[in-house]
This record gives structure tokens, sequence and C-alpha cells, in this order.
């Protein structure tokens, strides 16, 4: 399997994807605050997160005596650089935007 | 700038696999001819021990398209930082403040961590690890929360622009 049949492949699956967006809205949690209001067995979270790493797309880091989960999203930017932007033309000058934004925050 | 109560885990970790050695890893981090070509596209300076300082410089590009938006000047410098830990070209610590932003620069320094294991001849692992503590609002602009507004897409676009770059001899953004 290439790196990205196993990003595509951890990504398939709706369990995974929530795992993800739990991590997305607050990172490096551990395996117990994961699986709280899951309709699923410690271990069958367990099994889901193991593919996540193995695609890359989760990354632990040892705590004291936790073990927390990180969300790593260079796995799906290295996607979306190939396959999607591929199709889409670039847009213009990112900074130009920033700044716009930047200013409008600050008024705000 | 509003207080940072929040005392959630915000460390954001990234990791990268690169078809190259743990050398050419270390350099595209640390030597302006490399930094230039990827990522941001600014050039960085580096003391490479600890209590030297790191600069990165705003890109004639940037500065352009900022000027184009007729607001204040860019600054030269982009980002500063101090580093605390380098071990050539396994390891590389070091401070991290945004100064493009007043709100980031508020924020202060946040500490960054750069590894690098060679897995397998010629094949490493990248694993960038930036501890935010207090920065929330650059803790966005690194996870690319902004980047529909343009602000770029963090480290995950840098990492992946710098594996291309490193894998193909071309960066994926430089047209």
């Amino acid at each position: 399997m290439t790196d990205d049949d196993r990003v595509f492949k951890a990504l398939a699956d709706p369990t995974r994807r929530l795992l993800l967006d739990r991590l997305f809205e607050r990172d490096g949690r551990t395996l117990t605050e994961l699986e709280s209001g899951l309709e699923m067995t410690r271990f069958g979270v367990m099994k889901h997160l193991r593919v996540l790493e193995e695609a890359d797309l989760v990354v632990t880091r040892r705590s004291g005596r936790e073990k927390l989960h990180f969300l790593n999203p260079v796995p799906i930017r290295l996607i979306h650089d190939r396959w999607i932007d591929k199709y889409r033309e670039r847009q213009v000058s990112a900074l130009a935007d920033l700044k716009h934004e930047l200013e409008k925050e600050d008024t705000a | 700038m509003t207080a940072a109560t929040e005392t959630s885990v915000t460390t954001q970790v990234y990791r990268v696999y690169i078809k190259a050695t743990p050398k050419a890893i270390w350099d595209a981090i640390t030597k302006p001819e490399w930094s230039e070509r990827y990522g941001y596209g600014g050039r960085v300076e580096y003391d490479l021990r600890p209590g030297g300082h790191y600069r990165a410089f705003a890109s004639e590009d940037m500065k352009r398209a900022r000027a184009e938006m007729g607001g204040s000047p860019t600054p030269d410098v982009i980002v500063d930082g101090e580093v605390i830990e380098c071990d050539p070209p396994r390891r590389l610590v070091q401070t991290w403040r945004m100064l493009m932003d007043v709100g980031t620069e508020a924020e202060g320094f946040t500490r960054l961590t750069y590894e690098i294991d060679e897995i397998r001849p010629g094949v490493s692992k990248l694993t960038l690890t930036h501890e935010l503590e207090g920065a929330s609002r650059l803790a966005m602009f690194l996870a690319g929360a902004m980047e529909s507004m343009g602000a770029g897409g963090g480290w995950a676009e840098v990492l992946s622009d710098l594996k291309t770059l490193l894998e193909t001899g071309e960066s994926f953004h430089s047209a």
C-alpha cells in the first residue's frame, strides 16, 4: 500500500473521521478522552487509532504517564497539493488577502 | 489582545516522511538558499549554537503583495527567535515569534522543535513540534485555519512543500 492508499483507507471510515474531528477541536488528547461518548469499546477505539497512526494522520507523544494523540494534517495536505490543487487555478497573492483580513479584524 | 486563560493542550505536532538524508533536510531548514525555495519563501538567518539568534525575512513577493494592498509596510524580519538546542542534523530547538501581525507579536515567543530521524538509508522522518501556550492567534495561523482568507496553509503547507522540493528539486508553489 502506498502512503496515499493508507490515508484514503483511514479516512474511509466514519468513526475514524469522527476521531480526527475530535482532535481538530482539541488536540493532544488521551485515549480515555477520545473514547468518551463513543458507542464503542476501548479496544475498538484503539484499533481505529492504530489505523490513523499507520497513515500518520495521528502522531502520539508521551507526556509523563500519559500518551497524547495529535492530529497530523500533513498527509491530507500532501493529497490536497498533489490531487486537488492540480485541478484548480492557483489563487493570487495569499498575503494581500491576509493583510486585508487582519485589518478587518482589527476594526471589528 | 484578550488574555489567554485557556489551559488546554496547545501543542501542534506535524510529521512528514521525506526521501532525503537528515543532512539535506537540516540544510533546507537552516540555510537561506534553501528556505527561499519553499513555504513562505523568505530567507532565514540562523546562528546555530545555544543562545544564537534566528531570523526569517519577508520575501520580495510577500512585500510586494502586501504593498499592493496599500497598508503599512511589511517588516523586514517577520519571525525572530533564539536557538536553544542544536544537534545537527538531528535536532533543533528554538524560540519562535511571528512579527508580521501585532496580535502574534504580543503573544511573544513560542517553542519550536525539529526532529529528524533517518528511518532507512535516504528516507527520513521529520517531526515538528510547536508548543503554543498563550499563543492562540498564532496557533490558528499555523494550523492553516485562515487559509481560505489567503493567509497560507501554515506548517502543513510548508512541510508538504519542503517534501516536494527535496524529492523533485522543484517547489510545488514556486510557479
